[in-house]
Order: C-alpha cells, then structure tokens, then sequence
C-alpha cells in the first residue's frame, strides 16, 4: 500500500489520514432495480489483483471522498480524484 | 590478561575516563569506545551464553550484525535488553549485564545442553515437543521460555519520551563511509537537499578503521573534513546514531535516531529516541560489505572474531583481541588484517590461507600457510589454540584469539525488502541488489565495489547520476588519492571441511552444519524450509552474519549454485527498534484521551462516579451517603426520575448540522422514516439503514429552520455516521445541495425527566413551556433567564415527560448548576447513564445493545417508520428481501423474571420451558437488563423467534457463562406507561 496519497485538496499527504471504504467500481443501482443488481452492489466484490478503483476519505484533512486508483500488487498509486468529480457535485 | 588497550593508537579519546560496570564488576574504558571495545580492552571478550547450547560465546563483530555479544544495559525501569555491545556507546556510568546465563556466564548449568545436542538437532522444536498436548502447557512451554533467556524487559513503565518526525529531502544517503562521502559530497555541492543517516556514533564508516593514507594523511582526517564541509552546507543534515530499518512504498524510509541512549543523565524535555520517517526523492544506500564468518570445527569459541573486527578494534579503538593473534583466511582480506596486526606490534601465530595458490605474500616474520584450515580449536571459555590441517597433516598451533575471514556480503537488506530479489554475482560469489526499483541503488561497497577507488567513484557516480536527473548542474567531486589500496578478493569457502567439533553457520541460534545436512536429507532444503526447520537466520540478528554461509552450504549439499538456493525474504526491520520509538507519544492519555463532557465539573460537584465508555469518561451513578452499593444508587436515581426529576448529562450523543436547500430531501434518503414534511420547531425519531436492510444508528432529527436541520448520533456512533453522511452526500448524490458541520463538542446537552420537569425548566428558560406552548416534539431556540439562547427539545427516553436543553458548551456547568437549585424544591436529582439505561429499558427504548447490525426496523418493533412510499432511501430496496421479511425471525420482547433471585444477562440464549439447554434448541438472546426498581423485579430486553406472537409464554434464560438458568414471562417490551400518559402530560 501506498505510504503516501496526494489528495487534490491537500496536497501529498500521509496514508494514515485516510480511511479506506472499499471498491469504487459498483454504481449504486435504481431504486427499482432488480434483486441481481442490488445484491451485486450490496455483496458482491471481485477483488482482483492488480489495477483498482476505491474510496478513501481524508478523514483527517478536507474530509472529502476520494477515488483512488492503484495497483494492490506493485502498489504503484495511478490517480487520486475526488469522487463527486464530474458527477454534477459542486466540486 | 591477553585482550588489551594498546599503549597508542585509535580514535578513543584517552585523556577521558569512563566508568561502566559488566556483571557487577566495575571497568573503565575511553570516551569514543563502544561497549565491546572496552570490554576487550579489559580482557573481557566472554559476553554470553549461546541460546540453545548454552556455549561460552564472545564478541565477533564491530558493528550492528552482531550475534553474540547482546546485553541488558541499564537498570530499574530503563533496561534494554538485547542491546548489541559492538554499536553500544559508552558512557559513564553505563550498567551492562549478561544474558541467557544461570547462575554466571562462567558457571551456566544450561550447558549440559551442549551434551544433549544429538537430542537437540533441528527439526527439534517439532519432533520433540510433539505429544501429548497436555504436556505443552505444563512442561514444554515452561522449559523453553526458561532456556529462551535473550533478555528480559522491564516490567515497571518506561519513563523516557519518544517522538516522531517527519523529514524531507532531494536525496538520503544511508552510510558515512567512502562511498556514502562522496556521494553526499557531490549532491550538497551539486544544492540537492541531503539527508545522510549513519548508525554509528561518529560520522565516517570504514575510513574510522582504514590505516590506508588518503590526500598522505590518516583516512579518518579526509572523513573529518568531509563531515566538516558536509556540516557548513545549510542544504545537508546529518543524522548520526541514526539506522535507517525499513524502505516502504513511495520512497519513504523509516529510521530509528537515538537522541539520548548515550548517558545516564536523561534531559526530560527531549525524546531518548525518534521515530523518521524521511520522504526522498532518491536514496542512495552505501551501507558497506559484511565480512563473513569461516565456517569451521569450534568456530564459536570467546576470542574468535572477523578480520575486519580484529582491524577495527585495533585501528579504530586501540585495542587488540589477543597478544598472538592466528588469521584464518580464504582471501585478501586476513593479509591485511596481519598486516595490521604487525603494524601494532602483534604477534601472529600464523596466516592460514585456505588457497593453495594464494599470490599473497605475508607480511614479514608472519608464518604462512598456505592451503592449510582450521578443523578444530582449543579452550574452554576463551581461545587457546587452533587445530590445522594441511593435506591430512595436523598441527596444533597455540594463540589466543583468531580473526577470521570469509570473504565479503554487500550489505544490500534494504533495498531488498520491497520484493526485489538479490542477484547472485558468480564474479564476486555474492548477491547483489540490482534494479530493485525506482528511487534506491547501491553504491560502494554496498554495490559490490570494494576498493577504497572505487568506492569513492562509484558513490559520486551515482549522486551524480541523481542530480542530473533532477535537472541541476552536477558539482564536481574529485576523489583523494589513495596510498596502498587491497582488492578483497576470495574463493568461496562455505565450510571447512574435516570439522572436528560443531562448526557454527548461526551463532545467536546454535545452528551448525550438521543441522542443516539432516534439513535437507529430511527434506527441508529449500531455503526458506531450511531457516524454519533449523532456526537459523530466525533469531534477533536475522542472520546478517550466518544466512550467506547458510545459503552456500544448502547449495553445496544440494548440488546446486547458491542462485539457485537463492535467499529468504527481507523484510523491515534491519535491526530491532523499541517500542517505545514506534508508540512515539501515543502513550497512555496521548494514545487514548480521557474525553470530558462539557458538563463533568458538574457530575464531579454532585458526587458522580465515572467510568471510560467509549471514548467518554461518563458519570455513571452519583451515590449519595449511606448507599452501600450501585444499585442503591441507580435504584433510588430511577425512582426519583418517576416520581420527581432528574437530571443527566446526555453531552456526549453526536450533533451534526445540516444546512442546504436540499436538506430535506437528503435527510429523506438517509432515514427509513419520512422526514421530508417535518415541521419547523418539530423533532422526529429516525432510523438510519445501512444499504442491506439492517439497522445502522438512531437519534432525532430537528428541523430548526427550512434549509436548517439538527440531527444526533448515538454516541458510539458519532464519527460513523458523519463519514456515512458525508459519504451519501458526495458520492450518492453530489447534485443534492447540502452542507454539514460536526458541533457534537459545541454544545452541553442534558435531559431534565421527570413528572416536574416542566417546572424546574420554567424556573429558569424565559419562554413559555405550557404543553399547549410547547407540545411534545417541539424543537426550537429558547431564551434562558439571563439571556442566553439554547436549543430545547421536548423528547424522552426515559418514557417520562421530558427535555433536552442544549446550550453552548462552556455555559454547560452554570446552567446545570441553575436548574440544580431550581429544581431542588421539587425533589430533583443528578442521574447517571445506568439509571439511564434502566429508565430506557423499563420503556422499552433501543440502543446499540439492540441494534447490532443483525436488526431490521422490524425486528426491532419500529417496523410502522418505514417510509415506504418514499421513492428511495439508504437500506430501501433490500429491506424487502425474503430473509428480512420472514414471519419467524426474532422480535424486540421484553422478558420478566419470574424468580425474585435470579438476574438476567446481556448475552444469555432464550430456550423454550422445558427444552434441553443447547444452542441447538436456541430461540433468541438477551440484550438488555436490568432490575426495575419501578416494577420490583428484574427485567430484560430481548429478541426471539415471532416473539410479538408469545407474549404470556414462560421461557427459559439460559447463561451457560455463568451457569445460571432462570425462568421468564415474555411481555410487551414497554415496561412502564405504555399509554403514553406520562410522555404526554
Ligand atoms: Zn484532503
């Protein structure tokens, strides 16, 4: 894992000033939506090796959701970027 | 007497006396000695005892790969065990003591081990502590933690601070030495940032033992002058007495600096030790080579070191091991080591080359053998002769100490601990750290370059390299002009052959040769097999000296190149660090704050007795004279609430703000319950689902203005939910237009419940609080008597009628302590959150203890909240699913004991009356309960199979914990005023 992770608010920062939520990849469904994709969303994760996409919050700095994607086998962090970037947020 | 201080020589400072003492025996030594030097210099060289055999084992290095020469040193409460003598710095005053020896070092009972050794082969841990199971407690353990004996801590608490840092830099070096210079040199030079960490005590690695003349002087001089000039650049910081242990992601390095470790006089407003952690951009590791050890009969025996540890004793430190010094040698190396010898003035009883065709002349008046070995030696706790053997022909040659040497290891563990894997170099018969990943390389010797030369170029060369990557003018670095340089070179000799007695790979864990010859005959080879099934490398030193012999053994016996034994795995640290460095200041309240509630001074005036609930100091009770117990107290609190009013501290629940035009329609999605038309003024119970259907938090929600909400947490759950909050608002709907603000520490809250709680409040709140005024829910800013505003609730926990007055925190004392005298006409009390918890569970209410994230709202009996016409909500859509819907899942009951004595507990199972007691028969569990001082008889809270459909059915509470088995009536699990009268009044 990373020792550091640059949040596009703060700057590089140490990892311990985040908190990890898990993949970042499953979109939260339709309300309506099926019994399958809602169990998808809810309980099912892929856990591959390699490239991933996941939040993390910088709990002990701007308290933002991030997204950030690396690799869980080299470590090597590939992007860090707000999650409600380009998702009609504010940010 | 044969170890000695030489009557010249050496970087120690004999104008300077210091005091030490080793086992009780007083010594003094020379300011710039580590432990090891004087311990030698007073003919000291019996330090430990071996960890399985129990052997007599002395000093064998100079420096932090030590196997045998740990102590404890300190007393009382500042005692470090395992401290290695080689690197420990001496100083006045300094109280060392042996290890893994009973009664003495000299008399050690455990010896007879070494007798017992066919018993004690590897694999032993396994083969012998096998069966029977019971005997693992009662004997094995006990025996191997009594022979286990590396040191002992202290168990009264360390006095001393620690603290962490962080550091910066362009480039790190790691190592002092020749190459770790230059390199440092070029970059300061060149106006990179440097950081240059060096473990030692002083500044200069090799060149502090070199007698090599460098620019014609002494090569201590040049390493001065270097530090001097590296000491005037503002760009450059200098770490000594610094390890740099563990290479992490990014580039950052982990380092132990013992800022105090060096005196017995600790100034308390500095840490003993500090945690870095250095971010750099580059790092350069010139962490030197390691000499080995020869591998033969009697290897282990008190005055048998390395070579290059007889030079630098001599050199460096100005004393000598011996007064007849034999060198056993498979290279270059042990000629220099002579050579040195001579130049001091001592005798060498003879050179033995294991090479016959050896190109090396021994120094002069030095006997040479040439092809010749060591198979045995002689002596009991030192050295007395060693036993060669030069073509079958043996000879006996006397002395008093050996240097050995077996050649050389770059000291590459560093940058081998990300997943880089060593290269074997069949040139140098080495492993080296190649390519083992952006932003580290070796230099120097470290890289496998030995010459002093090179050395100096290669750590240039490579800062240079770095500087110019960063896009900056390199500086030049010229490198001195060296006098008589050797080139280290060896043939590979992993054990002697003709071993007449154990010849040791590990010292600090006893393994030998023949350990690992039974490994892979039993088929434990591989060499990560081989360090488990035998121990070796697995002890404290982690086999800096034995793994490469270890390694080459494995390799001989299996017929195989040690690139195909290859190494096992590097992993931080390179040498032990404290705890007390890695805790830093997070120790005792620094790790765990006491939390105070705004209102404590007022719990602490009236009496209250406190307990750590979370990560709240709470009042708990507040017992009043006479009372002989807690339950006295909460009892008497309980009843006074019914009858009168109480007062509690509810401070410490979460309070989040929550502001926004689409503050409504957010707090809709993220409650079960409908909160989108709740009224200004108005609060509102709700229930927050996590997106699988259950349960997650409970707590109210206000609507203070429009666009302007409170909502509270319970108080475990504070943090949680605002992460949870935060989480819906940014990454479920970021297009909803809503802000929040924490204030859970802004405000003091209390409850004021009772019949005359109403009073008591008009007493001192300005508006009018007629129920018709101030109708149960209501929720708004008040004014008090003297003209500070608060926020007032009228919600109850405690079933009774009821209020939450919140004002800011620092007027919490002050307005606790008004409603104290207003109330005290009308009977009112201080409560605690027992009596709380009583209060709650007489009513009927839930808390965490109910909610543990296997309830549904309907589990719970809240199922009517569910706001199911809203379109969405957290938790909406697999709240339907078939298992959260079945008719036989458990269900919120209360449970009245039908034996006056026996209690219920928290955890208990429900059994159907009559039923086996087995979990096989379970029906459900308690979760809360208590006795109820208002019913007379103990009551709980609990959930059980289609409960709501038992009520009147008698039941059994089964507490296989405690051994208790009672009898219950299942009930409604509102105890007390189900109409709602009192709530209502
Ligand atoms: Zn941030």
């Amino acid at each position: 894992m990373a020792s550091l992770i640059s949040c596009p608010h703060c700057g590089t920062r140490a990892k311990e000033e985040f908190f990890i939520r898990g993949d970042a990849t499953p979109v939260r469904p339709a309300p309506m939506a099926g019994d399958d994709m809602w169990n998808d969303y809810v309980h099912v994760r892929a856990n591959p090796r390699g490239r991933i996409r996941e939040y993390w919050q910088h709990v002990a700095g701007c308290r933002r959701w991030l997204v950030v994607e690396r690799d869980n086998f080299t470590h090597e962090v590939f992007s860090v970027s707000d999650a409600a970037a380009g998702r009609g947020g504010e940010r | 007497m044969t170890a000695y201080r030489l009557a010249t020589g050496g970087l120690v400072d004999r104008s300077h006396a210091v005091r030490f003492s080793f086992d009780g025996a007083a010594f003094t030594g020379h300011a710039g000695d580590t432990l090891a030097s004087a311990l030698i210099a007073n003919d000291r060289l019996l330090v430990a005892r071996s960890f399985k055999y129990h052997r007599p084992r002395g000093i064998v290095t100079a420096g932090p790969s030590e196997p045998n020469a740990l102590v404890t040193i300190g007393t009382g409460e500042r005692r470090d065990p395992n401290t290695k003598a080689t690197v420990a710095e001496l100083y006045d005053g300094l109280e060392a003591v042996s290890q893994n020896r009973w009664p003495s070092l000299a008399y050690d009972i455990g010896a007879v081990n070494d007798l017992m050794s066919r018993f004690l082969s590897a694999g032993f841990y396994y083969k012998t502590f096998m069966w029977p199971a019971a005997f693992w407690e009662k004997v094995y353990e006990p025996l191997i933690r009594r022979a286990a004996g590396l040191g002992r801590t202290s168990l009264p608490r360390d006095p001393d601070s620690y603290e962490k840092s962080w550091a910066h830099c362009d480039l790190l070096v790691v190592g002092s030495g020749p190459a770790g210079l230059a390199a440092a040199l070029t970059a300061a030079r060149s106006g990179l940032r440097v950081l240059l960490a060096e473990q030692d005590f002083v500044l200069g690695g090799a060149l502090l033992a070199e007698t090599t003349k460098l620019d014609g002087e002494a090569s201590y001089v040049f390493a001065r002058r270097a530090i001097d000039e590296l000491q005037n650049h503002a760009n450059v910081t200098l770490l000594p007495r610094t390890t740099v242990f563990g290479w992490y992601d990014d580039n950052v390095f982990g380092a132990v600096e013992r800022v105090q470790k060096h005196g017995v006089t600790i100034d308390p407003g500095k840490p003993v030790e500090r945690l870095w952690r250095i971010v750099a951009k580059h790092a350069i590791l010139a962490t030197g080579a390691e000499e080995r050890p020869l591998v033969f009969g009697g290897n282990d025996r008190p005055g048998i070191l390395t070579a290059s540890a007889v030079s630098t004793y001599a050199n460096r430190f100005g004393v000598v091991a011996g007064k007849s010094v034999a060198v056993f040698t498979n290279g270059a190396s042990g000629y220099r080591t002579a050579q040195d010898l001579v130049a001091h003035g001592i005798e060498v009883a003879a050179l033995i080359d294991s090479r016959a065709d050896a190109a090396e002349s021994a120094p002069a008046g030095v006997r040479l053998v040439r092809g010749g070995s060591v198979v045995d030696t002689k002596g009991r706790q030192r050295v007395r002769a060693v036993v060669t053997d030069r073509g079958g022909f043996e000879e006996l040659i006397a002395c008093d100490a050996v240097a050995m040497s077996g050649g050389w290891s770059p000291v590459i563990h560093l940058a081998c601990q990300r997943g880089g894997k060593p290269v074997w170099s069949e040139a140098l018969q080495a492993f080296l750290a190649l390519e083992v990943g952006a932003g580290l390389v070796t230099a120097g010797a470290a890289a496998g370059h030995y010459r002093l030369s090179e050395c100096f170029e290669d750590g240039a060369r490579k800062a240079s390299a770095i500087v110019e990557s960063l896009g900056r003018p390199v500086a030049g670095f010229e490198r001195p002009s060296i006098g008589e340089e050797i080139d280290p070179s060896f043939t590979a000799l992993w054990h002697v052959p003709g071993a007449k007695s154990k010849a040791f790979v590990d010292f600090q864990n006893d393994v030998h040769t023949k350990d690992l010859g039974l490994a892979v005959r039993e088929g434990f080879g591989h060499v990560e097999h081989a360090k488990r099934y035998t121990t070796g490398g697995m002890a404290t030193d982690q086999g800096k000296l034995g793994n490469i012999n270890a390694i080459g053994i494995l390799a001989t016996m299996r017929g195989v190149s040690p690139a195909d034994v290859g190494t096992t795995t590097f992993r931080p640290f390179y040498t032990p660090v404290s705890f007390g460095a890695l805790a830093g200041t997070s120790v005792g309240e620094h790790n765990m704050p006491t939390r105070r509630s705004p209102l404590h001074g007022w719990a602490a005036r009236n009496g209250a007795v406190f307990i750590d609930a979370g990560l709240w100091y709470r009042s708990s009770w507040f017992p009043k004279v006479g009372e002989k117990n807690w339950r006295e107290s909460v009892d008497r609190e309980v009843r006074n609430v019914r009858e009168n009013a109480g007062l509690c501290d509810v401070s410490t629940l979460g309070k989040i703000e929550v502001f926004g035009p689409d503050a409504a329609e957010f707090l809709n999605r993220l409650y079960c319950n409908p909160v989108l038309k709740l009224p200004v003024g108005k609060a509102r119970y709700g229930l927050m689902l996590r997106e699988d259907g259950m349960v997650y938090d409970d707590g109210t929600v206000s609507r203070l203005a429009e666009e302007h909400f409170l909502v509270t947490t319970t108080t475990a759950l504070a943090g949680g939910v605002l992460s949870h909050i935060e989480f819906a608002a940014q990454v479920l709907w970021p297009e909803l237009r809503v802000r929040f603000l924490s204030v859970s520490d802004q405000w003091a809250q209390m409850s004021i419940a009772g019949p005359k709680a109403r009073a008591i409040l008009q007493a001192v709140v300005e508006d009018d609080l007629s129920p018709a005024a101030f109708p149960f829910l209501a929720a708004r800013e008040v004014r008090l008597k003297g003209n500070l505003k608060a926020r007032l609730f009228r919600i109850s926990f405690s079933g009774e009628l009821a209020y939450e007055l919140a004002v800011p925190a620092g007027y919490g004392e002050a307005v606790a302590d008004a409603l104290m005298r207003a109330g005290q006409p009308h009977g009112l009390c201080a409560y605690g959150v027992e009596a709380l918890n009583v209060l709650r569970i007489e009513k009927g209410h839930v808390t965490h203890a109910e909610l543990d994230g296997r309830v549904t709202p309907d589990d719970a009996g809240l199922g009517r909240m569910m706001g199911s016409a809203k379109p969405d909500f957290i938790g909406k859509r697999l709240s339907t699913r078939f298992g959260l819907t079945a008719a036989d899942r458990a269900q919120l009951v209360g449970l009245r004991a039908l034996e006056a004595d026996k209690d219920m507990r928290a955890g208990a199972h429900l059994l159907k009356d009559g039923a086996k007691p087995s979990t096989l028969n379970d029906q459900g569990w308690v979760s809360s309960a208590c006795f109820s001082p208002t019913l007379g008889s103990h009551i709980a809270l609990g959930f059980l199979k289609s409960g709501r459909e038992r009520y009147g059915e008698k039941i059994l509470v089964w507490d296989q914990l405690r051994g208790v088995e009672a009898m219950a009536e299942v009930c409604d699990p509102v105890f007390v005023d189900p109409e709602n009268r009192k709530l209502m009044a």
